[in-house]
């Protein structure tokens, strides 16, 4: 390919940083040194573009070490992969973590969704403005943004901080308090090197080299320092968020706060890895008989059968196959994947191996959520530890398998959860869903059959694998099976991940999580309203908390279990702040491929915007409303779209959030 | 002569109902081949028939029985026994309000075809409020993803922003897009493969731009032109179209369009000369052609200005 370039020169920094990545370069044709022979020879062109799939990587590795990505850094990644640099920056800027313009190094996200926006989280950005400044103002020694769910809903108001450096730093810090979340004067380090002359794209130094880059640098196992920030007290530890830790009777959950996150042995020693052997004797036909004899469904919202998922891709005849788990948990009021990959990484491993190994799959990936930092740091512990006990890698325990894992780090894109929109982003594309059929199991990442599952779904494969499907199948109710997570937000007395089998209702897991308790003026608080599902989801009015938390049962109730978020609001909560909120929520995270999303959005969020400051005329806009979401809903690519108007449409006609409900005439 | 013709391998047909009426069709064809087949009419924006469907506009959606969503026409394939409805009131909503969304955020005054489907569908884009204030220049490039202000509601956002002019051959009005996809995919991979633009931004927010919104001549484009054979709104136009808009000398209905051969070179590619007044005002190419499918180079496509170098004393 002919391409053009800029005549920038990338800063030593950032082109280690992409070195780091990609190893050094080849030739003069792939952004290295120019040497005689490349007059003479044009090579590698195929391999670089077949490298495609690191463009993210080489992204979020120049994000790590300088925090924004310079003219001269995408163009020194794109010299290195061939990539078009118009296309790179179509991927750059499809990501809210990246910033192509210069920026402090550390940047901080407060999180102002629904589950924070409802413990105040705007006081929170108040103060933070009185004391630096407007977000997204840059001239001080940090930058914060407000950020969508943050999956630190149990500890709202929460606050992510990143630093970027060799290596990055992080910390949470939840619930936050403006004095954790300013640094100290002169704690952010300054720029490693002038950044000033690569912004400009004619840096002082030659085309060649910066210093030595042979290898001598120790490689790092974790892309975070596992120093935190200093600043927020530290970060408890997973198990905080799961009430019901050390309950024999938990399945999913029952090594969390039992086991410690960081350690194999510790892992193997509570039953860790049993399930794997198991697979590997039941042969990969009998695990998708287990798992479809379990009667298993998709946790991530859409509850599609697993086993018939697993069985579409095993029975592909194309090869190689992929397994992916996803772990872009972004639906606002969930939690329950964090929780599993922080306080037990190895089960996520182990379940994707079996996964692996059921669909004769050649390779895994975790697509991880960018703001999970903790969560990437325990899982990329527990996949090294695991290679070198040959858990992972070529003859898995001696059986011949081979099947390794590749952690994918998302860079903020809600839309990145969704399954074809993950293939595009692993690609090295723009994270916009493809348009289906061809589905996954058909045609998946790199166009080759894929089995891609969330990180609770596939940890339910480890005890059906154990138990037996029939035995799983056991629990629970009808065409639910098994044991489910709720994340419990809001005004609970104890929000956390719980567990139930299938089959509770929302009253009995209110009253596991101690109930609403009373408020801080020391009255019983009343339940409004509970948000099931998450943003995608819908509500459910406070006196409806008989609806059975069964896929069945919620859908007979007219709601949805989606990702299994049940927020609690209260009677101080201001419901059409929050419906605004929402709608903000699905305008920035709409991908803009299709027209009912990318401009319905918008048009639903001017909308809440007047009825909630009572400015438009009341039904005319309500009947507006409903004339976008129906038109979302049918006309929608993918599912953001398809359930953008969901939780507003519910809270219309189910809470009556803008008065009775009145026939619709324009 | 009698000159052998491939015929390709022979498909099977498949055999479907458009609102009820039996259309049999290859293997392989989409919804909008088998609406074609019986004469139904389907509006289409962001389809384009020398390129690959990416259903981005959603105009073209159709009711498949037994499917949850409506689907696009235009990519959706024909299945055996599939039964189709064109006008549904399911179907004639969706189209609709894509009509009325687009309407509201985007300059449709130089697409064809808008004002007859705002009437069969009954849409009115005004009725989302008065329009808001076009961006500054630069504005809208410069915004992150996943971030935005709230508005007052008192306005309907738009994608409105000025026409960006940085060359002599053709001008960029982003306020006109709708984001069909279509320059970039025959900028592409798809026919020139210069990539000189992508789909830039998230959301509402996004838009076709030039890495970092460099101006073209500071970027990878060779001036072939085919974004503009493609554009379906006018987004993307001839400068000489556009300064003669501007002024208003712009006179479609007394120009002659030419089919003929490029002179330039020995591929012998087709061009369509478009002349208003003896003077040449715009390039196209039938894409029809068997060899370049619309497409031309630099020369075809903006080097007739020799044709009209008359002496004038």
């Amino acid at each position: 390919m002919d391409l053009h370039f800029l005549d920038a020169v990338p800063e030593d920094a950032e082109r280690e940083a992409v070195d780091a990545v990609l190893g050094p370069p080849d030739s003069g044709w792939d952004g290295g040194t120019r040497q005689a022979s490349d007059l003479r020879f044009a090579e590698g062109g195929h391999v670089a573009r077949g490298r495609r799939d690191l463009l993210l990587p080489a992204l979020h590795a120049v994000n790590d070490r300088v925090g924004w990505i310079s003219q001269a850094a995408l163009d020194y990644i794109c010299r290195r992969l061939t990539i078009p640099p118009a296309e790179a920056y179509g991927v750059a800027t499809f990501y809210a973590m990246f910033s192509l313009k210069q920026r402090p190094r550390r940047v901080v996200h407060v999180c102002t969704d629904i589950a924070c926006a409802a413990k105040d989280s705007a006081s929170l950005c108040a103060q933070l403005t009185e004391r630096v400044g407007e977000p997204g103002s840059e001239d001080g020694e940090f930058t914060w943004h407000e950020s969508p769910c943050l999956g630190l809903c149990e500890r709202a108001p929460a606050a992510v901080s990143l630093q970027a450096g060799d290596p990055p730093r992080y910390s949470v810090a939840a619930p936050a308090n403006v004095d954790d979340i300013v640094p100290a004067p002169g704690e952010v380090p300054a720029a490693e090197a002038s950044a000033a002359a690569s912004a400009n794209g004619h840096g002082a130094s030659g085309n060649g080299h910066g210093p030595s880059l042979d290898g001598d640098r120790p490689q790092r196992r974790t892309t975070f320092s596992p120093e935190t920030l200093p600043g927020p007290a530290p970060e408890p530890p997973p198990h905080a968020a799961v009430p019901q830790a050390g309950d024999p009777d938990l399945v999913l959950l029952r090594r969390i706060g039992v086991v410690d996150p960081t350690s194999l042995d510790d892992y193997r020693a509570n039953g860790g890895y049993a399930a794997l052997r198991e697979a590997l004797r039941l042969g990969s036909a009998g695990v998708i008989r287990e798992v479809s004899d379990s009667g298993l469904v998709g946790r991530g919202g859409a509850a599609f059968p697993t086993g018939r998922k697993w069985d579409g891709t095993a029975k592909r005849p194309e090869t190689p196959r992929y397994v992916i788990c996803n772990a872009d948990e972004s639906e606002p009021g969930t939690f329950k994947d964090r929780v599993l990959m922080e306080g037990d990484p190895f089960s996520v491993i182990e379940a994707l191996t079996i996964a692996g190994y059921a669909n004769n799959a050649a390779m895994g990936y975790i697509y991880i959520r960018g703001e999970y930092p903790r969560a990437l740091w325990l899982l990329e512990n527990a996949i090294e530890l695991a290679r070198a006990r040959n858990l992972l890698g070529t003859d898995i325990l001696g059986t011949g398998f081979d099947f390794d894992i590749e952690i994918r780090r998302g860079a903020g894109a809600y839309i990145c959860g969704e399954e074809t929109a993950i293939f595009n982003s692993i690609e090295g594309l723009r994270g916009e869903p493809r348009s289906k059929p061809p589905f996954p199991v058909e045609r998946g990442v790199f166009g080759k059959p894929t089995a891609i599952n969330n990180v609770e779904t596939l940890v339910n494969v480890l005890p059906i694998v154990l138990q037996g499907g029939p035995a799983y199948a056991s629990i629970g109710t009808g065409r639910s099976t098994g044991p489910k997570l709720f994340c419990v937000s809001g005004a609970v007395e104890r929000p956390g991940v719980y567990e139930v089998p299938f089959g509770a209702d929302l009253r009995e897991l209110m009253e596991m999580c101690g109930g609403v308790g009373t408020g801080s003026d020391g009255r019983e608080r009343v339940p409004r309203a509970v948000l099931l599902g998450g943003a995608a989801g819908g509500f459910v009015r406070g006196d409806e908390l008989d609806i059975p938390l069964t896929f069945e049962g919620a859908r007979d109730a007219g709601a949805t279990l989606g990702s299994g978020v049940i927020l609690v609001l209260d009677e101080s909560v201001d419901l059409t702040a929050i419906l605004v909120r929402i709608a903000a929520f699905f305008r920035d995270e709409s991908c803009g491929q299709c027209v009912p999303c990318r401009v319905g959005t918008v048009r639903q969020e001017e909308a809440l915007v007047r009825l909630s400051q009572g400015t438009g005329a009341r039904r005319t806009d309500l009947a507006l409303l409903r004339e976008v979401g129906d038109a979302m809903r049918d006309a929608s690519i993918c599912g953001l779209g398809q359930t953008a108007w969901n939780a507003v449409e519910s809270a219309i006609d189910r809470l009556g959030a803008f008065g009775p409900q009145e026939e619709p005439t324009l | 002569m009698s000159t052998p013709v491939a015929i390709g391998a022979p498909r099977r047909l498949v055999e479907a109902t458009v609102d009820g009426q039996v259309v049999r069709v290859p293997e392989g064809s989409t919804i909008l081949d088998a609406c074609e087949e019986v004469g139904t009419d389907v509006p289409t924006l962001c389809y384009g028939d020398t390129l690959t469907p990416r259903n981005a506009c959603r105009v073209c959606v159709v009711e498949v029985e037994g499917a949850r969503t409506l689907v696009p026409a235009c990519s959706r394939k024909v299945e055996d026994s599939m039964s189709v409805a064109t006008d549904s009131e399911r179907v004639r909503h969706s189209r609709k309000m894509v009509l009325e969304l687009l309407g509201s955020s985007v300059d449709l005054s130089t697409t064809p075809g808008i004002p007859e489907w705002n009437e069969r569908y009954d849409a009115r884009p005004e009725r989302f409020g008065p329009r808001a204030e076009p961006a500054p220049m630069g504005e809208r490039e410069a915004r992150r993803a996943g971030e935005h202000t709230v508005g007052d509601g008192m306005a309907a956002e738009t994608v409105e922003q000025p026409t960006k002019i940085d060359n002599d051959l053709y001008v960029r009005d982003y306020g006109k897009c709708i984001m069909c996809y279509k320059c970039v995919d025959a900028c592409g991979e798809q026919w020139q493969n210069t990539f000189a633009i992508g789909i830039a931004g998230r959301g509402f927010d996004a838009g076709v731009s030039t890495e970092h919104d460099l101006a073209l001549p500071d970027s990878a484009c060779v001036y072939c032109g085919n974004c503009i054979e493609v554009c379906p709104t006018g987004a993307l136009m001839f400068r000489s179209e556009y300064e003669m808009r501007q002024e208003g000398t712009w006179d479609e209905e007394n120009q002659s369009q030419t089919t003929t051969i490029c002179t330039y070179c020995g591929v012998g590619c087709n061009v369509t000369l478009h002349v208003q007044e003896n003077e040449i005002v715009k390039v196209t190419s039938p894409h029809d052609n068997p060899v370049t499918h619309g497409n031309l180079c630099i020369k075809g496509r903006f080097g007739y200005q020799h044709v009209q170098q008359r002496r004038h004393d």
